[in-house]
C-alpha cells in the first residue's frame, strides 16, 4: 500500500514556478527522504501535501486521502514538524501539547498515557511544566517533534526536524523516529540536508529547481556515481590526469589543489598508481561515496552544509526572538 | 458537532490562558480609562456644570469610557492572530483537523472574554462616581459587553485575517480607534451632530454600544432619566440587535479568508 501518492503536483506563487510538477509514491512504513538545496520546493511540497496551502495543479493522495477533496481526513491522519518554530511559547510545553491533543480529539485518559511516554522520550517530562520561552532551541524541537507523534499519525511528516540540534540530540531522535517506523509501521517523509541523515532513509528523492531529478534507494544512489572517490592533492595536475587515465576511471575532476577521481575498486588502484610513478603528493585520500557525491553529480552543486545551516539556525532563532 | 464545540473551547482556552498570565498587562490596561476618565471627566466638569446639559459629565463619560476599553481590548486581542501567524503558531491551528468557523468563534470568543473581564475592573469606580450599581444593572452590562465586544473583535479578526505582520495591523488599528471612539457619542450626544457625523456614526460599533452601556447604567437614577432618554438613540434591546448584525457582517468574511488558507 501506498501512504502517499503524488501526480504531478504543481506549486506557482505569484506565476513563479516553486514546484513544477512532481509524481512520486511513498510506501507504507517507509522513510522518504527530500534532499534538495535552499528554494528547491522541498518545504512547498510538504506544505501542500499537509494541507497548509493548495496546489496550482496535479493531485495527491495522502493515506488514501485527496489533498484537496478530503482535507479533513487528511489533517486527522498525518502529523506535521514544521520547518520554522510553531509552538506557543506563553504556555507550558504540557499545555501545548494539550491544545494540541484536544484540537486532534486525542481522548482524555489517552492523553495523560501519551503525553508522559512522548515527552519521556524527547527527555523533556521533567521540564513539562516549564514556559517554552525559557525553552533552548533544541529542547524546543524535541518539544514539536513530541507534539507531532501525540495522536499517533499515520504519516508523519518532518521539514528539516534535526536542524540546529548537536549531534547527539540528533542521532537520539534518529533512533527513536525509526522505533517508531519499525514498531507502528509510521511513515515518515521528511526533508533534510545532513547527509549523513540521508542514509537513514529507505529511498531518497533529490529535488532541484522544482524538479526531482532522482529518486532510489541511497545504494543505488551511490553506486550511480561510479565506484570509490579518490581525492589526490599534488601541484602536478596535468602528469597525474594522464597516468590516471590509463586505468579508465569513470571521471576525472578538478578540485581545489588537485584532482578527484571516481573509480571502481579504489583500494587496488592507488597502489598500482603510485608503483609506476614518481609524483609530488601533498594528500591523498580514498573513501566510498557518499549521497553529497551523488548530489553534485546529479545538480553539479554541492549541496549546502554547514554554511547554509547556519543561517537556517540563525533564522529559527530570529523569528523565536521578541514578542 | 461535539467536537466543533471541542475545538472552540481549545482555542477559548489559550486565550484565556495568556491573557491572565500576562497580569502586568491587565493593570496597564485598567489604568488607561481610568486616566481618560479623570482628565477629560473633571476637565469638562466645570465648563459644562454651568450649561443646562442636566446630567454630570463624569458620570455621562463613565459608560462611554467603559465602552472604549471593551473596544480597545477587543481590538487588541485580535493581534494575537497576527502574532500567532507571524511566530508560527497559527500553522499549528491550521493544520489541525478542525472547522476553520471554530478557530474564528474560539478566538473571537477568547477577545470577548478577555475584554468583558478586563472592563469589570472599571466599574469598581462607579461608587466614587456617584453611580449606583445593582446586581440587575451589572448583570445587563454584561451582556452588552460581551455583544460590544464579539462585534469588534468580529471587526479585528477581518482585520487580522488580511494582515500578516503586526505593524500593519497596529497602523490600521490606530488609524481605525481614535476615529470610532469620537464618532461613537462617548463624548457627546449624538442627538445634535451635523448630517455627516450623524451618517458616519451610525456605521461605527462602538455607537451601538455607548448607547446602550449608558441607558444601562444611568437609566436607574431618577434624576437623569429624562435627559438620557432624550439622548439615545435607540433602546437597549434595539443596539443589542444590531451589534450581533454586525457581528455577522465580520466574521463571513473573516472566515472565508481563513479558508483560504496560510
Ligand atoms: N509564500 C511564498 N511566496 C512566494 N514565494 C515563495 C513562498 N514560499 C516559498 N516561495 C518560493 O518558492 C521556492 C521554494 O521554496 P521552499 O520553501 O519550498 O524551498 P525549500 O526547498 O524548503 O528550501 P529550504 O531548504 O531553504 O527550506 C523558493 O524560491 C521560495 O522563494
Ligand atoms: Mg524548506
Amino acid at each position: 500500500m501506498n501512504s502517499i501518492e503524488v501526480k504531478e503536483l504543481k506549486k506557482e506563487y505569484d506565476g513563479v514556478p516553486a514546484v513544477k510538477g512532481i509524481s512520486f509514491d511513498v510506501k507504507q512504513g517507509e522513510i522518504f527522504g527530500f534532499l534538495g538545496p535552499n528554494g528547491a520546493g522541498k518545504s512547498t511540497t510538504i506544505k501542500m501535501l499537509s494541507t497548509l496551502i493548495s496546489p496550482s495543479s496535479g493531485s495527491a493522495l495522502v493515506n488514501e486521502f485527496d489533498i484537496i477533496l478530503n482535507k479533513d481526513d487528511v489533517r486527522k491522519s498525518i502529523g506535521l514538524v514544521f520547518q520554522d518554530p510553531s509552538l506557543d511559547d506563553r504556555l507550558s510545553a504540557y499545555e501545548n501539547l494539550r491544545f494540541h491533543a484536544e484540537l486532534y480529539g486525542v481522548e482524555r485518559d489517552d492523553f495523560i498515557e501519551r503525553v508522559e511516554e512522548v515527552m519521556t522520550l524527547v527527555e523533556l517530562w521533567d521540564r513539562r511544566n516549564d514556559i517554552v520561552r525559557g525553552y533552548s532551541g533544541g529542547m524546543k524541537r524535541r518539544l514539536e517533534i513530541a507534539r507531532g507523534l501525540l495522536h499517533y499519525p499515520k504519516v508523519l511528516f518532518l521539514d528539516e526536524p534535526t536542524i540546529g540540534l548537536d549531534p547527539q540530540t540528533r542521532s537520539h531522535i534518529w533512533s527513536y523516529l525509526i522505533k517508531l517506523q519499525k514498531n507502528f509501521g509510521m511513515t515518515i517523509f521528511m526533508t533534510t540536508h545532513y547527509m549523513n541523515e540521508a542514509e537513514y532513509c529507505d529511498r531518497i528523492a533529490i529535488i532541484d529547481g522544482g524538479l526531482i531529478v532522482a529518486l532510489d534507494t541511497p545504494e543505488n544512489l551511490k553506486s550511480k556515481v561510479g565506484g570509490d572517490v579518490v581525492t589526490i592533492k599534488t601541484k602536478e595536475i596535468n602528469k597525474i590526469k594522464e597516468e590516471v587515465s590509463v586505468f579508465s576511471p569513470n571521471s576525472v575532476k578538478d578540485v581545489d589543489g588537485g584532482i578527484q577521481i571516481e573509480i571502481k575498486d579504489g583500494k587496488t588502484f592507488l597502489p598500482k598508481l603510485f608503483a609506476q610513478n614518481k609524483f609530488l603528493i601533498d594528500s591523498v585520500e580514498l573513501r566510498q561515496p557518499t549521497i553529497d557525491d551523488v548530489f553534485l553529480k546529479i545538480t553539479g552543486k554541492q549541496i549546502r552544509e554547514e554554511g547554509a545551516s547556519a543561517a537556517d539556525i540563525m533564522r529559527r532563532q530570529f523569528k523565536a526572538r521578541g514578542r | 458537532m461535539i467536537h466543533f464545540l471541542k475545538s472552540v473551547r481549545t482555542i477559548w482556552m489559550r486565550e484565556i490562558i495568556r491573557f491572565w498570565r500576562d497580569k502586568p498587562r491587565i493593570i496597564s490596561t485598567a489604568f488607561q480609562p481610568i486616566m481618560f476618565l479623570v482628565v477629560f471627566g473633571f476637565g469638562f466638569r466645570q465648563i459644562l456644570a454651568k450649561s443646562n446639559f442636566g446630567i454630570d459629565f463624569i458620570q455621562f463619560v463613565y459608560p462611554g469610557i467603559i465602552a472604549m476599553n471593551v473596544m480597545g481590548i477587543a481590538f487588541f486581542s485580535s493581534i494575537s492572530t497576527v502574532w500567532d501567524r507571524e511566530f508560527g503558531f497559527l500553522k499549528e491551528i491550521l493544520v489541525a483537523p478542525v472547522s476553520r468557523v471554530s478557530i474564528v468563534v474560539g478566538k473571537i470568543a477568547g477577545a470577548a472574554t478577555v475584554a468583558t473581564l478586563q472592563a469589570l475592573i472599571l466599574l469598581i469606580l462607579a461608587p466614587f462616581l456617584g453611580v449606583p450599581l445593582s446586581v440587575a444593572v451589572v448583570v445587563n452590562l454584561i451582556i452588552f459587553m460581551v455583544l460590544l465586544s464579539f462585534a469588534i473583535a468580529g471587526l479585528g479578526l477581518l482585520i487580522a485575517s488580511l494582515m500578516t505582520t503586526t505593524e500593519s495591523f497596529s497602523v490600521v488599528m490606530q488609524v481605525l480607534f481614535f476615529p470610532m471612539f469620537f464618532l461613537s457619542g462617548a463624548f457627546f450626544p449624538l442627538t445634535q451632530v451635523p448630517y455627516w457625523m450623524e451618517i458616519l456614526s451610525k456605521i461605527d460599533p462602538l455607537t451601538y454600544g455607548v448607547d446602550a452601556f449608558r441607558q444601562i447604567i444611568l437609566g436607574q437614577e431618577a434624576q437623569v432619566v429624562e435627559t438620557i432618554k432624550n439622548i439615545s438613540l435607540n433602546t437597549p434591546l434595539i443596539d443589542g440587535l444590531i451589534l450581533v448584525a454586525f457581528f455577522i457582517i465580520f466574521i463571513i468574511p473573516a472566515t472565508l479568508n481563513f479558508n483560504k488558507g496560510e
